[in-house]
């Protein structure tokens, strides 16, 4: 017998066995050192069962006087700042899609232009939007709309350009030879292709940002926050659990909607 | 004769409504065309305010940002270890209904929740600083990790389930053999998408008390040192590209 018969098999090679043991042993120390070194009070930690469960104790039963009319009136603000943002981001957009995708916008300066926009937008978080646009505009729903807005920029240009690029050069081609108007060949030739993608991207921005709006109130930009904020500030724990349940229904209900209308539009 | 391009009435319509309602919740929120004149001019002053960032005080920048690498670091080693057992309840293919519809139930709450709200609660009931962060991130990455890797289970064969289990195998030796490793690469990417989220959450939490560094944001913000705020900015966004190269390499490397 050849000795060939008795080679045992390896899963992987020893450079992925290497690599692999790298990225665990990084793991591992990273977590070590930030176990080791993170300030946490051990008294709190002990303490920290006992309390939570206080606070749940405080919440219940949830007070559902408190809903009509204050919360009722910050839930419908905060809907307005979700529903308001989501427009006036896909508005402003638009343009950077377009200005981004390289199949109709040929310029490549443009292109990574459009691009620096798209992500400079997405790596700062809509509470961060908020706290600028609070400083901007003051404090009130002004701010929370413009930091959905500025927060969607990047989300919906990105899925966007994505989006416009993959669409078929054929129809505008046709579009050209007829010598329609680049309006035209936009409205006629691309935007019926793109559509679906739109509207998936629109309701699923407007699904994210509802979530993110209802925070916004807590650095002062308006919606159901200000008054969650007040709540807490006051200890009023049976209103804080009512304004927590408004908040998670609407969460819930818009979830279904979306997903509901997207599975009728694809 | 069928007309080209014939106009689509629906369509003009639903703009139609779109507008109406977009001016209607403009005038209930109290939205004028003065304020945010005013609000420009102010926009422009705040800008030339963040110029040039002003890194002197580096020292509490460095502070902030570790705290928030902490955070998110053991957040998500907290979030994974207990996604595991969650995500295993909640599959509707290998644990029982009575077991999974209260887990689901579970993790769509956690899910439901923004992590800023879950941070705020932390800090009311077991005080200031990083515990209370890892612990609202911890429930946020429970209803991410949790649901993507019951949806992972549920997608499994069971082929191989039925063969472990055929050949004798208790109830942990189907787990180990015939489940996990039709999950496990799938685990490790969300793992590793959570921790990227993480690590941009954890910069924020510290607004509402939770410590890293958006406490120090948030006080910055709060004593008009918009030259200070500028620079702690451009740090969080350097950390933020700097994880998810980071990540794309370890991604690429695993794969």
């Amino acid at each position: 017998m050849s000795a060939t018969l008795h080679r045992e098999w390896v899963r992987h090679t020893p450079g992925q066995r290497l690599g692999r043991f790298l990225v665990t042993l990084l793991t591992v120390a990273a977590l070590v050192w930030a176990i080791r070194t993170v300030e946490i009070i051990p008294e709190f930690l002990t303490d920290a069962p006992e309390q939570m469960a206080d606070l749940l104790l405080r919440m219940w039963p949830p007070d559902l006087g408190h809903y009509y009319p204050s919360v009722h009136a910050a839930l419908m603000e905060t809907l307005h700042i979700a529903t308001l943002g989501t427009i006036l981001g896909i508005a402003l957009a638009m343009p950077f899609a377009l200005m981004a995708a390289r199949n109709i916008c040929r310029s490549a300066i443009l292109n990574a232009l459009a691009q620096l926009v798209l992500v400079s937008s997405r790596s700062v978080n809509s509470l961060v939007w908020a706290l600028i646009f609070v400083a901007v505009f003051g404090p009130g729903p002004a701010a929370g709309v413009f930091a959905i807005a500025f927060r969607s920029i990047g989300f919906v240009g990105k899925l966007m350009a994505e989006a416009l690029e993959e669409a078929h050069p054929g129809p505008v081609e046709a579009l050209t030879a007829t010598g329609a108007s680049w309006p035209l060949r936009m409205l006629k030739g691309v935007w019926p292709q793109v559509q679906p993608a739109f509207w998936g991207v629109a309701l699923f921005r407007w699904d994210i940002n509802l979530r993110e709006s209802a925070v916004l109130g807590l650095v002062g930009a308006g919606g159901i926050g200000v008054v969650l904020d007040d709540a807490i500030n006051f200890f009023q724990w049976e209103r804080v659990a009512t304004i927590l349940l408004a908040i998670l229904a609407v969460v819930l209900l818009a979830e279904i909607l979306v997903t509901r209308i997207r599975a009728r539009l694809l | 004769m069928r007309r080209a391009f014939a106009p689509n009435w629906p369509a003009r319509l639903g703009l139609l409504a779109l507008a109406v309602y977009s001016i209607w919740a403009t005038s209930q929120l109290g939205i004028t065309g003065e304020r945010l004149a005013t609000g420009l001019g102010e926009g422009g002053r705040f800008l030339a305010r963040m110029w040039p960032p002003d890194f002197t005080r580096w020292e509490l920048l460095v502070e902030g940002l570790v705290e928030s690498m902490q955070i998110a670091v053991i957040s998500t080693a907290l979030g994974i270890i207990l996604s595991l057992p969650l995500g295993l309840m909640a599959a509707r293919n290998l644990a029982p209904a009575w077991l999974s519809a209260p887990t689901r139930g579970f993790i769509a709450v956690c899910r439901s929740l923004h992590y800023v709200i879950v941070a705020i609660l932390f800090v009311k009931a077991i005080g200031f600083g990083a515990l209370a962060g890892v612990a609202a991130l911890t429930v946020a990455s429970l209803g991410f990790v949790a649901k993507l890797f019951a949806e992972a289970i549920e997608e499994i064969s069971m082929k191989q389930v039925e063969a472990v289990r055929a050949s004798g195998a208790g109830p942990a030796a189907v787990l180990l053999y015939g489940v996990l490793p039709q999950v496990a690469s799938r685990f490790i990417g969300f793992s590793l998408y959570q921790l990227d989220s993480n690590l941009r959450n954890s910069t924020l939490v510290g607004i509402v008390g939770a410590g890293g560094i958006g406490g120090t944001l948030f006080a910055a913000f709060k004593r008009f040192d918009y030259d200070f705020v500028a620079a702690i900015l451009l740090a969080i966004i350097a950390l933020i590209f700097a994880a998810e190269i980071v990540a794309g390499r370890i991604r690429a490397a695993l794969q």
